[in-house]
């Protein structure tokens, strides 16, 4: 038993040091690096954008409307919230192939493409959320509003924008899941050298040719950046409250 | 004084609101008119906050008729309410009468003016660019009352505005009540404080389980209650 | 809002980037090997060099990429799996097919050498040993042209893998690259190109243990998709392609990539036999 247990898993693990040359690429702005950092936040960036201008809007209808179903479509939404992203990735591939339904707008293998399947998954993470918040400040709200006689236009804007720093850091829930996903974009992107390969796509890249020091490189790189994108929505909520407009 | 306002007189015709199996307001029968202010007084649970909001227009009534002015499903626009709680918007205290002063329609060139009219009136104008949340609970209620009459109504209902209040407080509170009811808006408004209903009532209406026991001229009330409610109240006994 | 404005405008910024040429390009469905060992790295830029073309390389599976020309998203097909190859063309998904080069597979095994086959010549008889002695084996397990060869060797050995197979013998459903890590691992045995494992850095205690039999030779073949079954295919782009790996300066191109001095492709588009 114990023979088979040393055959199963390696006796030594060897260690491993982030490569020097990763970081070497970040300070020396190489091209390539930089292609595939610009890359990795327009399609994340622009996917959390795109589902802010649709998740918002549906979060806020759903928690401010009742309807027969309604039920039914808040736990519809909070399970989207965990769709797998290869079964995304699939399905938008399906549709974007020349073969299949939206072939002829010529997606597939695109940042658009990326984009797309990225909105999809991001979507139901903010309209969710927003929904959530959204209906807790409705209630809190509801009597004042209800008194100053405020038009249902009016009462849903009112609402996000007194809900802004909960729904930014829906937003940034939102762009975490972006940036930290590689199976759907692989799928539909294609990883292609300088035109789809994202800091995510790379890494897988690199570990597959057994680069583990440069995958673990890039890691570093792409945790860096999340970070600096989370400080600054710091920094802009500190500035707002400072403000208290 | 101002002219005849409009939305009054408020007519409650047999008016019952139920919260499921709970009788709140009970075929109550009441008509609010311009004048001096009118006080609602009575124990917990008697009804004064549901029948402020059942003539703010916030709570249908389940049975019997509301009208002001004789019409029925008026939009609250010449009416105003400061609730016992009230809510501030995540805003500096300006802003938050700025929202007011646009719900209501006020034209954009009055927002300045208007603005510190309000402030002036409740005393608030060093604190106009203070986050409204961070304010005190005094200072929250003014901000609400500033609110309320960002709209100029005729008609502003006010619910225990004093209840958790210290008395300096509590008389700034009065005074501008004071001060709004002599410039002709109809003030109604609810309190526990049997005293703060002597300094301030014109009508006295005493509500008890949902309905009208007594309701009359405030000095006639205090000086000589008809009911034996009434007077087991004015005595400070429990009434169940 | 202020916040959520900025993330647009943002977006909006980041919009203006990743402009490619986009009317002189074409997509290439070719394989994780062939993008692991480099070549494209090596051959693309002198074909942009010379043409202006753009070569977009999706990597993928043998099985998969044919399959991604099937569909008609991709207008070149690049692989190293023969009958696959012509089977593609008898369904009528291509046009023709060209031989363009071939490269080897080698035996990598622990240093240890527990099966007792380092050093030999004869595939057949190492698969052999290694199945007797029950050593450790990773198999892609993904019908790529790589599992495809590995099947075919083991059935040249006389043994029927699915019936014999045992724990010592694991299939991991992946690319080449995850095949190499997981041997590294544990210390196994893999068939893989030399391609792959000339670029491949995460050795650990593994070496070439069987190399140079004629049966371990991996042809491959590119074919342009047939422009009759998807119109959208870009058939003069893709043919430029086509005709510049055949030509002396591609044939040129590919022998002259090396890995540490070391060739990994012969150039054999004039062999007919191919």
């Amino acid at each position: 038993m114990l023979d088979w247990t040393l055959q199963e898993f390696p006796v030594s693990l060897p260690v491993m040091q982030p490569d020097a040359s990763a970081l070497q690429l970040v300070l020396t702005g190489d091209p390539t690096l930089l292609a595939i950092v610009r890359l990795s936040l327009f399609v994340s960036l622009s996917a959390v954008a795109l589902a802010a201008l649709i998740g918002i809007p549906f979060g806020a209808f759903i928690a401010l409307t009742r309807f027969r179903g309604r039920e039914g479509v808040i736990v519809l939404l909070n399970t989207l919230m965990g769709l797998p992203p290869v079964v995304a990735g699939l399905a938008v591939f399906l549709l974007l192939s020349r073969s299949g339904p939206l072939g002829s707008l010529g997606l597939l293998f695109t940042p658009s493409a990326m984009v797309v399947v990225q909105t999809i998954l991001v979507t139901p993470i903010i309209a969710a959320l927003a929904r959530q918040t959204i209906e807790d400040l409705w209630a809190e709200y509801r009597d004042e509003l209800t008194a100053m006689n405020v038009s249902p236009l009016t009462r849903v804007l009112t609402l996000i924008w007194e809900g802004r720093f909960s729904l930014v850091v829906a937003l940034l829930a939102g762009f975490g899941r972006a940036a930290a996903e590689v199976g759907a974009i692989i799928i539909v992107g294609g990883n292609i050298d300088g035109f789809t390969r994202t800091m995510t796509t790379a890494i897988a890249l690199e570990t597959s040719k057994g680069d583990l020091p440069l995958a673990i490189g890039l890691g570093m790189v792409l945790i860096a950046i999340v970070v600096l994108i989370n400080a600054f929505a710091w920094l802009l909520r500190r500035a707002g409250e400072r403000l208290a407009r | 004084m101002r002219a005849m306002p409009a939305d009054l007189p408020i007519r409650f015709e047999n008016v019952t609101v139920s919260a499921g199996a709970v009788t709140v307001l009970d075929r109550l029968s009441l008509a609010i008119c311009p004048g001096p202010p009118t006080v609602l007084i009575g124990p917990n649970g008697s009804g004064k906050t549901t029948l402020q909001r059942v003539a703010m227009g916030l709570v249908p009534a389940s049975a019997g008729r509301v009208t002001w002015d004789g019409v029925a499903d008026v939009p609250p626009t010449r009416r105003a309410i400061v609730f016992q709680r009230p809510v501030m918007l995540r805003r500096s205290v300006a802003a938050n009468i700025r929202y007011a002063l646009k719900a209501a329609h006020i034209a954009k060139d009055r927002h300045d003016a208007r603005l510190a009219e309000l402030l002036s009136l409740v005393g608030l104008d060093s604190m106009a660019s203070r986050p409204a949340r961070r304010l005190s609970g005094g200072e929250q209620q003014r901000l609400a009352l500033a609110r309320a009459l960002a709209r100029d109504p005729s008609v502003l209902f006010l619910d225990e505005p004093t209840a958790s209040l210290d008395p300096a407080s509590t008389k700034a509170i009065e005074d501008i009540v004071r001060a709004v009811a002599t410039r002709g808006v109809k003030v109604v408004m609810a309190t526990h404080d049997l005293g703060e209903a002597r300094r301030l009532a014109g009508d006295i209406v005493f509500l008890h389980r949902g309905r009208i026991v007594e309701a009359s001229d405030a000095l006639a009330f205090f000086a000589s209650p008809q009911t034996a409610e009434a007077r087991m109240f004015l005595a400070g006994e429990l009434l169940l | 809002m202020l916040s959520r404005r900025l993330l647009l405008v943002l977006g909006a910024l980041l919009f203006t980037s990743p402009a490619t040429a986009q009317d002189k390009s074409i997509v290439v469905a070719s394989t994780t090997s062939t993008q692991d060992s480099g070549l494209f790295g090596h051959l693309l830029p002198i074909f942009k060099l010379k043409t202006g073309i753009d070569v977009k390389v999706v990597a993928l599976g043998t099985g998969q990429a044919l399959d991604t020309a099937r569909r008609g998203d991709a207008d070149v097909v690049f692989v190293h799996a023969k009958s696959a190859e012509e089977k593609f063309l008898s369904e009528g998904f291509g046009v023709k097919r060209y031989p363009v080069m071939y490269n080897d597979f080698v035996l990598i095994g622990p240093s240890g050498d527990p099966a007792g086959v380092k050093g030999s010549r004869d595939i057949v008889a190492a698969l052999k040993a290694i199945k007797d002695k029950s050593a450790p084996f990773i198999s892609r397990g993904d019908k790529s042209g790589t599992h495809t060869a590995e099947l075919a060797l083991w059935t040249a050995a006389g043994i029927d893998i699915e019936k014999d197979k045992a724990a010592w013998y694991k299939s991991i459903g992946q690319g080449m690259g995850a095949a190499l890590n997981t041997a590294s691992a544990s210390n196994a045995y893999v068939l893989t190109d030399r391609g792959t494992w000339l670029a491949f850095k995460n050795r650990g205690e593994l070496v070439i243990a069987v190399e140079g039999d004629r049966r371990l030779f991996n042809q491959y073949g590119v074919m342009l998709v047939n422009p009759a079954k998807h119109p959208a295919v870009k058939k003069e782009l893709g043919q430029q392609f086509i005709d510049w790996l055949v030509s002396t300066d591609g044939q040129t191109s590919i022998a002259g990539y090396k890995i540490n001095g070391q060739q990994l492709f012969y150039a054999n588009a004039s062999d007919p036999g191919a």
